[in-house]
C-alpha cells in the first residue's frame, strides 16, 4: 500500500439536534459515596486476617546482588514468607514487555541478580501486618557489589558506556528514522531553518492513592481472584496470568475505584503479580499496596524524559514547510511500552499546522532509572511543547506576531491527513483562537505588558499556544515501529451490557474503564438517559470482572467516552429493536408503525396507544408465552464496539495509517510575571478554550482541563524526578517532588467550542488529557515572552527558579 | 514488641478505648482498628493533607500523628458531616460544583474546609485558596473546590439546611 491508496473514511454521521441529557452538567452519579469517604478504594477492602506484603528496595542505582540472607527476617514472629528475586524467578515468568528485543532486557517482578535503579525490588516479605512486614525488611541482609551507573541519556548512547542490560550489548533499546513527505525539498526550498535544542525532564502522574492489588489464590480450585486499582483490568489479564503461569480463565481481575491515575495506573502488572505470587505461596489473601516511596521510585510509570534537536523549515511569509526532529528519550532501566510514546506524538506531530513533511528520528536510551510508563499525554504533550517552542522561535526570527504565524498555517479542510498518515477528523481552529483571544483579553494584556515594563520595570509574559489533542487510539502506535506487524490493525473494543429489569429500570454493565476520577458511570448514565428518556441518576452502573467479561480495552488516549458511547448506542439499538417488536405485539400494531417517544413506544400519531419501557419489560420478563416463539424472556443486550476508524500502515512505513482520528484542539493564553531577581513565576491570568467535539458533561470536561492544567503547571515549573549524577533519586517524597497547591494554580477562564466529529456517536471526541497536553507549552511560552526583552529563552522544563536564574545569567 | 499503651479517645462522638503500640499511627488506628476507612493515606510524609482529621477542632495530619497523641482527644472525620441521608452543605456543594474527581483527597479537604469556615464563616476566594493550600488535590486544579467552599459558606451563614442527597438531581 502506498500513501495514495488510503481507504475511504467511514460514512459521516448525522447527529441528533435536540439532546436532553448529553450536554448537561449534571451532578456526577459516582459522587455521593466519595463525599462520605466510602468510595471503597483498594485499601478499604483490606480486612483483618489478610496478610501484608512489603518490598525491599535497592538503595543502589546499579549493582550486582552478591548474596541475600533472609533467615532473620523469616524467623520473625508474624512473618509468613520471604521471597527473593531469584526465588520469584522460579515462581513467575517475566512481566509483559512490549519493547523491542524483550529477551535481552528481561523485566521481572523482583530483580534477580542485578539491580538497575534505586528503588527496584529485591525481595518481598509477607507478614501479619504492614508494620511487621517492614520490620522484617530491615532484617534482610543484602550484599551488593556496586556497578558504575549510567544516568545521562546522551552519555548512555556513547560507546563504552556502562551497560544497563549486558545481553543487549548497547543502551540504545531502539532507533529508527522515518521520513514523511518530501523533507529534503522542503528544507532546500526554505527561506529560513529555525534550530533549537530542547530538554524535557521527567515527571509523573503521582495520584494521591498509590497502586496495589489484593490477591486471593484458592488452591482448591486453582482460581486467583485479584482486586486491583489498575484500570485496564480486562485487557492485560492474559499477560498477567502468563507471568503467574496460570490459565487466563483461572484469573479474575476485579475493578475497584482508583484514587487518581493520570496514566500511572493504566496498566500495572507488577503489584498484581507480586501479590498473586505471595498469595499462592502462603495460601492466604495478601495485599500489596505501594507506599509513597514505592510509587515514586518503583512505579514503572515515570513520564517522558527527552532531549530534542529540532529544525523547522519556514518561508519568509511565515509558512511552515518541514519539521525535522531528532529525539533521545531516556526510558530508564526497562522499556515496557516500547517507544509507543513517540507513536503517539506522530499522531499529531505537526500540530494544527499544514506542515508538509516530517523527519522523525528517535533513539530510546536505557539508563539506571525507574522506567517510563504512561502520564497524561503519553508523549504527545511533549511534542506539543516542542512544536510550539519552535513556532514561537520562528515567529521571533521572522519578526511575526505569534497569532499571525499560527493563523497563516492552520489546517482548515477536514478530514485532513497529516504527513504521517493519521487523519484529523474535524476542527475549527480559528474559532478556538478567536474565543481565547477574547476570553484571555489578549489585547488588554499586551497593553498592560508594555505599560508595566515601561513604567514599573516588571516582566510580564503572555503565552499563546494552539495545539492538537488526539483522542481514541488504536494500538498501531505501538507496533508500526517494526516492519513485521504480524497482525492486522488492532480493534481495541469496549463493551457495554444494558439490562432492563421487570420495572423498566436500567443497569449498564461495564467491562473495563474503572473509575479513576473521570466519570465513566456518569457518562454512561447520561448516554443511556439520552437514549431512553430517563433521569441519569436512575441508571444503575455495574462492573464485571475480567474472567467472564466481554472484550474490553480500558482507558488511555482519551478513548473512554467515545468508546463507551459507541457501545451504549449499539446495545440501545438492540434493546429498542426487541422492545419495539414486543410493544407492537402488545399493541396489536405493526412494528413499523411505532415510534419511540418519551420513554416508550407508541403508535405514530396516536400517543395514547403506547407502552412504556416498564410495560414492555414486565411483559418480557414474566409473560413470555404471550409473545411469538422466537422472542426470548428478558430484556438484556450487549454491544462490543470496535474502534470506528483505524487503518493499516503502509508496508514501507511512509504512511502510518489512521490510528488516532478524533482530533480536538485547544488554545491557551496564560499571563505570567517573572521575578527576574528570584526566578519565581506567578500567574496573573489564564484562559483556555478547548474543542473536544460534542460535550457530554461540560463541567466534568472543564474539571479535567483545570486538573490537567494544574499538572501541566507542575511539569512546567515544579515537578521533576531528580536523579543525581550517581543515579541517586533525590526527590523521593512530596517534600522534594513538588505538586502544585491551590496557591500555585491560578483561576482559569475556560471556554468550549464544539465541532462534532463526523465519525463518533453524538460527535464526541476525547478530552481527558487536554489540560496537560497544553499547559507546559503555554507556560513556557509565557515565560519566554516575559524574558524576551532580556534576550532570554527557557528551553528546559521544569523552569525552576534556578534554571530561570541560570538562563538570565547567560542570555542566548 | 514494644509495650502497648491504653488510650481513650472520642471519634465522631463515640468513645473508644484502644490498646496501641507506641509506634502506631493515628491513621492506622482509625482505619484498621476502628474501621474508619474514610481517612485516606496519601504521601505518608505529612505533606499532602489527604489524611486530615480534626483533633479538638484543629486539623492534623493523621499519617504523622501517633495514636497515643490522640489520647483524651476528640477526633472528627468526614463521617461526622452527613446526617444519615442528608449531606452537609460542604459535601452537597462539592457535589454540585464537581469539587471532586477521584474523591481520594476529598475527606481531608472537607475537614480542612470545615476548619476554615469555623474560623471564618465568610471568607474571600483568596482566603479559601490560601486555606486549602495545606491539602493537595491532583485532579481538580482546586477551582471547583474553592467555588464549593464559598457556596457552602453562604448556605451555612444563612442557616440553609443541608439537602437530602437522593432528592437532589441535576
Amino acid at each position: 500500500m502506498t500513501t495514495i491508496d488510503r481507504p475511504a473514511p467511514p460514512p459521516a454521521r448525522t447527529h441528533k439536534r435536540d439532546r436532553r441529557w448529553v450536554g448537561q452538567s449534571v451532578r456526577r452519579v459516582e459522587d455521593p459515596k466519595f463525599l462520605r469517604g466510602r468510595g471503597g478504594y483498594l485499601a478499604d477492602l483490606v480486612t483483618p486476617g489478610m496478610l501484608h506484603a512489603a518490598v525491599l528496595r535497592s538503595p543502589h542505582p546499579h549493582a550486582r546482588i552478591v548474596s541475600i540472607d533472609t533467615a532473620a527476617a523469616a524467623a520473625l514472629d508474624g512473618v509468613h514468607a520471604v521471597i527473593t528475586g531469584a526465588q520469584a524467578a522460579e515462581l513467575t515468568d517475566p512481566l509483559p514487555d512490549f519493547g523491542p528485543d524483550p529477551a535481552n532486557h528481561v523485566w521481572r517482578c523482583l530483580a534477580v541478580d542485578t539491580v538497575r535503579y534505586v528503588g527496584e525490588g529485591v525481595a518481598v516479605v509477607v507478614a501479619d501486618s504492614r508494620y511487621l512486614a517492614e520490620d522484617a525488611l530491615e532484617l534482610i541482609q543484602v550484599e551488593y557489589e556496586s556497578l558504575p551507573p549510567i544516568v545521562d541519556p546522551q552519555a548512555a548512547l556513547e560507546p563504552g558506556a556502562p551497560l544497563v542490560h549486558e545481553p543487549l550489548g548497547t543502551n540504545c533499546a531502539y532507533e529508527r528514522s522515518f521520513d514523511f513527505g518530501d523533507v529534503e525539498r522542503d528544507f532546500a526550498e526554505a527561506d529560513l531553518v529555525v534550530r533549537d535544542r530542547l530538554r524535557w525532564h521527567r515527571s509523573g502522574g503521582q495520584p494521591l492513592e498509590t497502586v496495589g492489588a489484593i490477591a486471593d489464590f484458592d488452591h482448591g480450585s486453582g482460581q486467583l481472584t485479584v482486586h486491583t486499582n489498575s484500570l485496564s483490568f480486562t485487557s492485560y489479564l492474559f499477560m498477567a496470568a502468563a507471568s503467574l503461569r496460570i490459565p487466563a480463565n483461572r484469573l479474575d481481575v476485579r475493578q475497584v475505584p482508583a484514587g487518581g491515575s493520570f496514566g500511572s495506573k493504566l496498566f500495572v502488572t507488577k503489584p498484581l503479580v507480586l501479590a498473586g505470587m505471595c498469595s499462592r505461596m502462603v495460601g492466604r489473601p495478601v495485599v500489596f499496596l505501594e507506599d509513597r516511596v514505592d510509587n515514586i521510585a518503583n512505579c514503572d510509570h515515570h513520564g517522558s524524559d527527552r532531549v530534542y534537536d529540532v529544525e523547522l523549515a519556514v518561508m519568509r511569509d511565515g509558512t511552515l514547510r518541514g519539521l525535522a526532529i531528532d529525539v533521545i528519550d531516556d526510558y530508564g532501566a526497562y522499556i515496557q511500552f516500547g517507544v509507543g510514546h513517540h507513536g503517539n506524538a506522530l499522531a499529531q506531530v505537526v500540530g494544527p499546522y499544514t506542515i508538509g513533511s516530517v523527519r522523525y528520528r528517535v533513539r530510546a536510551a536505557l539508563t539506571n532509572k525507574n522506567q517510563q510508563g504512561a502520564y497524561r499525554g503519553f508523549g504527545s504533550e511533549v511534542n506539543n511543547w516542542m512544536l510550539e517552542q519552535m513556532v514561537d522561535k520562528a515567529a521571533r526570527e521572522l519578526g511575526m506576531d505569534p497569532v499571525e504565524i499560527r493563523r497563516r498555517n492552520f489546517i482548515r479542510d477536514f478530514p485532513y491527513f497529516i504527513p504521517t498518515g493519521n487523519v484529523y477528523d474535524s476542527g475549527d481552529y480559528d474559532a478556538v483562537l478567536d474565543q481565547t483571544l477574547r476570553l484571555g483579553r489578549y489585547d488588554h494584556w499586551r497593553t498592560e505588558q508594555k505599560r508595566l515594563r515601561e513604567q514599573e520595570g516588571r516582566y510580564i509574559g503572555i503565552g499563546l499556544i494552539t495545539c492538537a489533542e488526539r483522542s481514541v487510539f488504536s494500538a498501531t502506535e505501538f507496533w508500526f515501529w517494526f516492519d513485521e506487524p504480524g497482525a492486522p490493525v488492532t480493534s481495541m473494543p469496549e463493551s457495554v451490557t444494558l439490562t432492563v429489569d421487570a420495572t423498566g429500570g436500567i443497569t449498564a454493565t461495564l467491562y473495563s474503564c474503572a473509575f479513576w476520577g473521570n466519570s465513566p458511570e456518569t457518562m454512561v448514565a447520561q448516554l443511556v438517559a439520552e437514549e431512553f428518556d430517563c433521569d441519569p441518576h436512575d441508571v444503575s452502573v455495574a462492573y464485571q470482572g475480567s474472567r467472564n467479561g466481554l472484550p474490553a480495552t480500558g482507558p488511555g488516549g482519551s478513548r473512554t467516552t467515545v468508546m463507551l458511547a459507541g457501545a451504549v448506542e449499539g446495545a440501545t439499538a438492540k434493546i429498542k429493536a426487541k422492545a419495539r417488536r414486543a410493544a407492537a405485539h402488545l399493541l396489536e400494531a405493526d412494528p413499523d408503525d411505532l415510534e419511540w417517544a418519551d420513554g416508550g413506544y407508541q403508535v405514530r400519531g396516536v400517543p395514547d396507544r403506547r407502552k412504556s419501557l416498564g410495560d414492555i419489560a414486565i411483559a418480557l420478563h414474566l409473560f413470555k408465552h404471550g409473545f411469538p416463539e422466537d422472542i426470548e424472556s428478558g430484556l438484556e443486550e450487549s454491544k462490543v464496539f470496535d474502534h470506528p476508524y483505524t487503518t493499516m500502515p503502509s508496508a514501507d512505513r511512509k504512511d502510518l495509517g489512521v490510528f488516532y482520528p478524533f482530533v480536538g484542539h485547544a488554545c491557551h493564553i496564560p499571563v505570567v510575571e517573572v521575578d527576574i531577581e528570584s526566578g519565581a513565576v506567578r500567574f496573573l491570568a489564564y484562559a483556555a478554550v478547548h474543542d473536544c467535539g460534542t460535550l457530554v458533561n461540560p463541567r466534568s470536561l472543564a474539571g479535567h482541563i483545570l486538573g490537567g492544567v494544574a499538572q501541566g503547571i507542575g511539569t512546567a515549573l515544579y515537578e521533576e524526578y531528580v536523579y543525581d549524577d550517581d543515579g541517586q533519586l533525590l526527590s523521593s517524597s512530596y517534600m522534594d517532588y513538588l505538586i502544585p497547591s491551590a496557591m500555585e494554580v491560578p483561576e482559569l477562564a475556560i471556554g468550549h467550542v464544539e465541532t462534532p466529529s463526523p465519525y463518533t456517536p453524538h460527535g464526541i471526541k476525547g478530552g481527558g488529557e487536554g489540560g496537560r497536553m497544553m499547559a507546559p507549552a503555554a507556560v513556557n511560552a509565557a515565560v519566554n515572552d516575559a524574558l524576551a526583552p532580556l534576550g532570554v529563552r527557557l528551553t528546559e522544563l521544569p523552569m525552576t527558579p534556578e534554571r530561570i536564574r541560570a538562563a538570565l545569567r547567560t542570555p542566548r | 514488641m514494644a509495650e502497648k499503651h491504653t488510650i481513650t479517645l472520642t471519634v465522631n462522638g463515640r468513645r473508644h478505648i484502644a490498646e496501641v503500640e507506641p509506634r502506631m499511627l493515628l491513621v492506622d488506628l482509625l482505619r484498621d482498628e476502628l474501621s474508619l476507612k474514610e481517612v485516606h493515606i496519601g504521601c505518608e510524609h505529612g505533606v499532602c493533607g489527604t489524611c486530615t482529621v480534626l483533633r479538638d477542632g484543629a486539623s492534623i495530619r493523621s499519617c504523622i500523628t501517633f495514636a497515643v497523641q490522640a489520647d483524651g482527644a476528640e477526633i472528627r472525620t468526614v463521617e461526622s458531616l452527613a446526617d444519615g441521608p442528608t449531606l452537609h452543605p460542604l459535601q452537597d456543594e462539592f457535589w454540585a460544583k464537581q469539587g471532586l474527581q477521584c474523591g481520594y483527597c476529598t475527606p481531608g479537604m472537607l475537614m480542612r474546609a470545615c476548619e476554615i469556615l469555623a474560623h471564618n464563616p465568610d471568607p474571600t476566594s483568596a482566603q479559601v485558596r490560601e486555606g486549602i493550600a495545606s491539602n493537595l488535590c491532583r485532579c481538580t486544579g482546586y477551582q471547583y473546590i474553592v467555588e464549593a467552599v464559598l457556596a457552602a459558606a453562604a448556605r451555612m451563614r444563612t442557616g440553609q439546611n443541608a439537602t437530602h442527597d437522593v432528592e437532589v438531581r441535576s
